[in-house]
């Protein structure tokens, strides 16, 4: 009731930007954050002036997510500030960010299922009148009037509910969210927007960026897709390790110098190189097709350390998931030691061989209120036991022998595991399939929240297990750890294999171009490296 | 301990003997509960010395058996993730069926119990079919059988209390008979859940059921097949819920569709989760469970030789589980954001 007239808040151009002593616009002045005893940023220096468009690029777990959470209230920085226009903003919710005008398009866009397109807008501030009830008019004119000042009006109905919205449609609301408000927005992140939506709705988008530029609003951009970066940011900042590998003008640099600057770490000396691969093929796979993966073929032998690099989404874990038997098979084939598999669930698969050390160790892989022992054990049991009774003497003897073998600190095998840190609890994954003894393991970002220790610790654990005769596939969104750890890298891209890479012809460069070629001109590539592979198998 | 520790135990020691291994083993959730007890024994043992005398224990056992043998079935199943609140109306047809059973059967009392038994167990088998493969959420489709199983149950038996089995030796052997100087009813209390006991902490099939109930989904990559245990956890729970029926059959001396075994659920769910089973799955044990139904039993029975009006007992009761609830999740330091768990 405190709002007469239908209030389309006009966008207005933050007309007089208030003269201060700081930079104009958004900025990050020394921030550092740290997750326990992870170092996620390190003293960033960066500012997003009003008026251009910044994108932010860097590789998976370069901090760029840390970044804008910070910015837009949702971390707290270890160390160092947030200033808006010069001054410092003290962030402690999303709230204040918002209230500050900072506002965030998130990747996955957060939408109440059972409510309509204008009361998910307006959530938490809908227009009430006397007492607490819902003024459905003035939600109404307030949506109409919202829709059309942005010209939305044609695409989305406000009366849709939350449920039944489009992936270009569920962003278009948190657009409106961002740009609607008592305050103006003042910056708007937009976090790999264009990953759910066709190439039509990718042109709308980049109309309405070049809007809100034109406005003068500070928008960050987050991609890993080189065509639109160059299209849209006027500036590009990357991030690699949690620090600022540099900010360059977007008109005067070249995907070679980005790339670049992402990658260019040195981890080699924590790879054990050796050559142990054998002709034996064990897994052979061929056109295989699921609900996310397409006519995807590939082999791994014996002692071989096979890469599947690509960017998060790329399909990789899905393919892990349809190995693994918990992903129905549409079509194609899945041979074992020559031998072709029925995998219609985990049990099957891991019966014929293979065993899954999954992405999310904590959701996926352990129980966490039960002992290092239990988990160790679990996919040993039956050998373990006589009748059904567990003998537990055996059962200690194994966890101790993987525990100790894989150095798992922890004060005894009897610790729960949710007392482990994030790499002795990656260790005991690897140590229940270690000590099941699989023909195949598939290793799901075996390193990922990982210190660089325990790390180093499971690229040695990987090349024993190639010098025992494992064939080992692992995805890793880490290139240097790709290209440390494999014998042959194969990179996909939404859901489909891009190529194939031998260790000599396997740089940072080759993977990240065809990780992120776009579109399909890489179709023939796919088939000349697909008959240039299949020469060896039997 | 028996662990066989090597000598060069290299970077894990195995667990060693002392009273600090003791002290861990018997967990703090169940020093906790043993304090309880001890404080509630203390208590009215001061003010009725009578209360800790032999009779009256074996009174308290008695008393505590139904409920305790449903609370160490609730124990499995909610260890499960699951939770069976149909087990008091399950017993309740159970009861009914082996006195009509006994009764038409020309007074064959292994027919009764028979019969009340593959009820209890066909009942459970449909309850884990109804939430596995018609994917409904436990507590709604067990709620539906909580008022379904009691509906059946008084439409068999008219309402009425049916039938008269304490002219039969077995049935009296039930109620009345002691070996070794403890009742029977108390012999299958024990025996129950030893056999759970061991199932759950000696098997490969205890070692699945913490697993699903701690994360279904590691325990499907895992290879569990979740279906099977959750089924046959649903219908473990309908076999003894069935001889919990038959033993108020026993008690009673006849059939009662609802009287004695309603509300035994929420006896059942209270002492579960008091003795330490996380409601969300994969936590608990028998031991915990069993401790929280002495101290249950032991504080009703204390609040009644004091004289003191039922209602407050139901009010005690509530109020011990909302605390030890409160409790547990402080030791656990949930996080104080969204619901809880």
């Amino acid at each position: 009731m405190t709002t007469p007239a239908p209030s389309p808040v006009p966008p207005s151009v933050p007309s007089p930007v208030p003269p201060t002593s700081g930079s104009p616009g958004l900025s990050a002045e020394g921030v550092s954050k740290r997750f326990g005893s992870v170092q996620a940023l390190q003293d960033i220096d960066l500012s997003f002036p009003p008026g251009r468009v910044t994108a932010l690029m860097g590789e998976n777990g370069a901090g760029k997510s840390t970044l804008l959470r910070i910015l837009t209230g949702d971390h707290r920085p270890t160390e160092g500030r947030v200033l808006l226009d010069g001054e410092a903003l003290d962030l402690h919710s999303p709230i204040d960010a918002r209230r500050a005008g900072i506002r965030i398009i998130p990747q996955e866009p957060e939408i109440i299922p059972h409510v309509s397109v204008a009361e998910n807008v307006y959530a938490g501030s809908l227009p009430r009148r006397s007492g607490r009830r819902l003024d459905r008019a003035e939600l109404r004119r307030r949506i109409t009037a919202d829709l059309a000042r942005l010209g939305f009006d044609k695409v989305l109905d406000p009366d849709l509910i939350g449920s039944e919205l489009t992936a270009a449609q569920r962003q278009l609301v948190e657009i409106l969210r961002a740009l609607t408000g008592a305050v103006p927005p003042r910056a708007i992140a937009f976090d790999e927007p264009t990953s759910s939506l066709s190439e039509h709705e990718v042109e709308a988008l980049f109309t309405l960026i070049g809007r809100l530029r034109d406005e003068g609003i500070a928008v960050i951009y987050v991609s890993h897709r080189m065509k639109e970066i160059f299209r849209l940011a006027d500036r590009i900042a990357v991030l690699r390790d949690g620090t600022l590998a540099g900010v360059v003008d977007a008109a005067e640099t070249d995907e070679g110098e980005l790339v670049r600057l992402m990658v260019g770490r040195d981890l080699s000396s924590l790879f054990v190189r050796q050559n142990v691969a054998t002709d034996r093929v064990v897994l052979d796979v061929r056109d295989l097709t699921t609900d996310d993966v397409h006519g995807v073929s590939l082999s791994v032998r014996a002692g071989e350390v096979v890469a599947l690099a690509g960017l998060i989404g790329a399909g990789r874990s899905e393919l892990a998931l349809a190995l693994a038997g918990d992903a129905p098979i549409h079509s194609g084939t899945v041979a074992l030691g020559g031998e072709v598999l029925r995998l219609r669930n985990p049990r099957a698969a891991i019966a014929a061989g293979i065993g899954l050390a999954p992405e999310e160790r904590k959701a996926q892989a352990l129980f966490l209120q039960r002992t290092i022992r239990d988990n160790t054990s679990l996919v040993s049991l039956r050998r373990l036991s006589r009748g059904r009774f567990v003998k537990r003497r055996e059962e200690k003897a194994l966890a101790q022998e993987y525990a100790d073998r894989l150095r798992v600190r922890a004060p005894s095998i009897e610790a729960e595991v949710r007392t482990l840190s994030g790499g002795n609890q990656q260790k005991v994954v690897l140590a229940r399939w270690l000590a099941r003894k699989p023909d195949l393991l598939i290793l799901d970002e075996p390193t990922r929240g990982v210190d660089i220790g325990a790390k180093a610790e499971i690229y040695q654990i990987i090349a024993d297990l190639a010098r025992e005769g494992t064939a080992v596939l692992v995805i890793s969104s880490e290139l240097p750890e790709v290209l440390g750890l494999a014998d042959r890298v194969v990179v996909m891209q939404n859901g489909r294999t891009t190529g194939e890479l031998t260790r000599d012809q396997a740089t940072e460069e080759a993977v990240l171009a065809l990780a992120m070629a776009d579109g399909l001109a890489t179709a023939e590539d796919v088939a000349a490296t697909a008959t240039a592979q299949t020469g060896e198998t039997p | 301990m028996t662990t066989a520790t090597p000598p060069d135990a290299g970077t894990l020691p195995g667990r060693s003997g002392g009273p600090r291994a003791l002290l861990a083993a018997i967990g703090g959730q169940n020093l906790s509960l043993i304090g309880a007890l001890a404080v509630v024994v203390g208590l009215f043992g001061t003010l009725n010395p009578n209360f800790v005398g032999w009779d009256n224990v074996q009174v308290i056992a008695e008393a505590a058996t139904i409920s305790g043998l449903l609370a160490v079935v609730q124990t499995v199943v909610i260890i499960c993730g699951g939770l069976d609140i149909s087990v008091g109306s399950q017993a309740g047809l159970a009861s009914v069926t082996s006195a009509m059973v006994f009764t038409s059967s020309g007074a064959n009392p292994y027919l009764g119990i028979g019969a009340a038994l593959a009820i209890g167990a066909g009942i459970g088998l449909f309850n884990g079919v109804v939430i596995i493969y018609g994917r409904v959420n436990p507590t709604i489709a067990t709620l539906a059988g909580l008022a379904a199983y009691k509906g059946v149950a008084q439409l068999v038996s008219d309402g009425r209390a049916q039938g008269y089995v304490l002219n039969d030796p077995v049935f009296v052997f039930l109620s009345r008979g002691k070996i070794a100087g403890l009742p029977t009813m108390v012999w299958l209390l024990i025996l129950t859940a030893v056999a759970v006991h061991a199932l759950l902490t000696y098997t490969d099939i205890g070692r699945n059921i913490y697993a699903l109930g701690g994360n279904d989904t590691a325990a499907r990559l895992a290879g569990i097949n979740l279906n099977k245990y959750l089924i046959a956890a649903y219908a473990l729970s309908g076999t003894v819920a069935a001889l919990a029926g038959v033993l108020l059959t026993a008690r009673t001396g006849s059939g009662q569709p609802v009287s004695g075994s309603e509300g035994l659920e929420l006896q059942s769910i209270t002492a579960a989760a008091l003795g330490g089973c996380a409601l969300k799955g994969g936590k608990g044990s028998i031991g915990g469970t069993l401790l929280a139904v002495a101290l249950l039993g032991a504080l009703q029975n204390g609040l009644t030789v004091q004289g003191i009006n039922a209602f407050w007992q139901n009010v005690a009761q509530g109020a011990l589980l909302v605390a030890a609830v409160v409790i547990q999740q402080r030791r656990n330091r949930e996080r104080a954001v969204g619901l809880p768990a």
